[in-house]
């Protein structure tokens, strides 16, 4: 039975235990960098494409329990996937896969969707430069 | 999993002599203190036994106090009270930036009603300057009111100085007690105030429960109409039964504060050098002497404070913080950006305030534990790069 009292669901706090794909990237294809020091959340995303498939995926995050859950489920979610179908990740299906947030809480489902968008189109900016030179 | 409270500033849990002393008035002693038979004298006698109690508390008469149901209708009461007793000779208010947001909403709902409002500045510890206040001063200021000690911080201000001043220019001047009354021995003549709120669950008293000191002569008009009760100054049935509590824990505090202030302070100062020795990048918010003797106010570097919160509480420690993450403004605590915080040092922000139930040990936990929560989110931190 859920506990309706706890904030967060158990899914997102497995995430904030034990966030996956921790860490910096060493050369990355893209990098996504959102948020902002007021709002207290900032996201780094970092990707690594091979043949327009997202192969890996880490992330660094400065934020609340949701904002942790977020970066470490939306890493989890984009690997193996072609850029067009990564772009299609939304907001509410980062939260739906973590099984929901609280309602002041979902700017930061926001935010996980921003970073990965943001690290996308950073990797298809160097794809046009790369074929422009 | 041992809990470990250390966030005695929200609240406190009653004390069991206090549970003990309002079990009579749930179904026994259950009489309307206006009644003039037995049941109802019986009541009146409990609430006014309670009022003498607090007012020895604070040294005032027990006519000059008012009781409420908490600190936040004492501060309504004191400022619109004031306020619409007054407008006849001002429409002019000081106050601090770093009230409490029962001042603080008090005030953005006079200035929008005609009132004018100066919000004083705070120095980097949240010292209010008593001249700063003279100088605000006006032909139509009515009131002042200022914190007595901030509940964020743990600052103590200078409310004495102020008072002097207030009093000298024939303005009324309010202090929010809240976090003193039963944490460190006050006075309303010492400190020259003539309205001071009062919340009971902030020194083991029931929660719904609170009073505000009314010097003798002080002009304001009442907030609840509809009864006689509280010498018209606050109509409706007393809260017998939570009234008999704060009595009780008056007295209690008043046996104890001395000697108990000065054992959460050595615990608090504790806390702050073993903080400061293993985690690094870290600053004390507030005052280092002038604060309340259980407030230990951080700001760790590179992390914020809802993630530290929710790792200490997988660890059983209870404690708060000032990132506002979870509220719908997300902006970060006021008090601590009227300090000069940066709003990233606000987030991350982390109050433990003692309390009775702490002990050595406790605060041997936190220093075990925090350190290691910091380590791990720091490395997940991308503030700590930008930073190298």
């Amino acid at each position: 039975m859920p506990d309706v009292w706890s904030l967060y669901s158990k899914k997102v706090m497995e995430h904030f235990k034990n966030p996956r794909n921790v860490g910096e990237m060493e050369n990355p294809d893209g990098v996504g960098h959102v948020g902002n020091p007021v709002c207290g959340d900032i996201m780094e995303l970092y990707i690594k494409v091979k043949g327009s498939i997202i192969v890996d995926a880490k992330f660094k995050t400065f934020g609340c329990g949701a904002a942790i859950a977020t970066s470490s489920i939306v890493t989890e979610m984009v690997k193996g996937k072609r850029i067009e179908e990564a772009l299609k990740i939304s907001n509410k299906a980062v939260a739906e896969a973590l099984d929901g947030l609280p309602a002041a809480k979902m700017h930061c489902s926001v935010l996980a969707e921003e970073a990965l968008k943001s690290a996308i189109e950073d990797y298809l900016e160097h794809q046009k430069l790369k074929k422009q030179t | 999993m041992r809990r470990i409270y250390l966030d005695y500033a929200a609240t406190t849990p009653t004390r069991p002599e206090v549970v003990k002393a309002m079990l009579p008035y749930f179904a026994d002693a259950f009489g309307n203190p206006s009644s003039i038979y037995s049941y109802g004298q019986e009541a009146k006698r409990a609430v006014e036994e309670a009022r003498t109690k607090v007012a020895e508390l604070i040294g005032a008469r027990s006519e000059e106090i008012v009781f409420t149901s908490g600190g936040t209708e004492a501060d309504n009461y004191a400022l619109k009270g004031v306020a619409y007793a007054n407008e006849h000779k001002g429409n002019h208010i000081i106050t601090t930036a770093i009230e409490h947001h029962a001042v603080l909403a008090v005030c953005k709902f006079l200035e929008r009603r005609g009132f004018r409002i100066t919000y004083l500045p705070v120095d980097k510890y949240g010292l209010v300057a008593p001249d700063d206040v003279k100088k605000a001063i006006t032909d139509k200021t009515i009131l002042i009111s200022v914190i007595h000690a901030n509940n964020e911080v743990g600052t103590i201000e200078p409310v004495a100085e102020i008072g002097k001043i207030a009093r000298e220019a024939g303005v009324y001047f309010h202090s929010d007690a809240v976090q003193t009354v039963g944490h460190i021995p006050v006075n309303v003549d010492e400190l020259k105030v003539d309205l001071f709120s009062i919340s009971g669950h902030k020194f083991y008293g029931p929660k719904g429960v609170g009073a505000l000191y009314v010097r003798k002569g002080t002009r304001l008009v009442p907030l609840m109409h509809g009864g006689e009760q509280e010498k018209r100054r606050r109509a409706g049935t007393e809260n017998v039964l939570a009234i008999v509590g704060l009595g009780k824990a008056v007295e209690l505090a008043g046996r104890e504060v001395a000697k108990e202030a000065e054992r959460l302070a050595y615990l608090r100062d504790k806390l702050i050098k073993g903080l400061g020795e293993k985690i690094d990048h870290i600053r004390l918010n507030g005052h280092p002497t002038r604060r309340l003797p259980n407030n230990v106010n951080v700001s760790v570097d590179f992390v914020e404070g809802e993630s530290m919160l929710l790792n200490l509480d997988l660890e059983g420690i209870c404690a708060s913080t000032g990132s506002a993450c979870s509220s719908s403004s997300l902006e970060p605590s006021h008090v601590l950006l009227a300090l000069g915080l940066s709003p990233e040092q606000a987030h991350g922000s982390l109050r433990f305030t003692l309390g009775r139930e702490n002990t050595e040990a406790d605060v041997e936990r936190v220093l075990e534990v925090l350190p290691v929560i910091v380590a791990r989110l720091r490395a997940m931190s991308p503030l700590l790069k930008t930073q190298k």
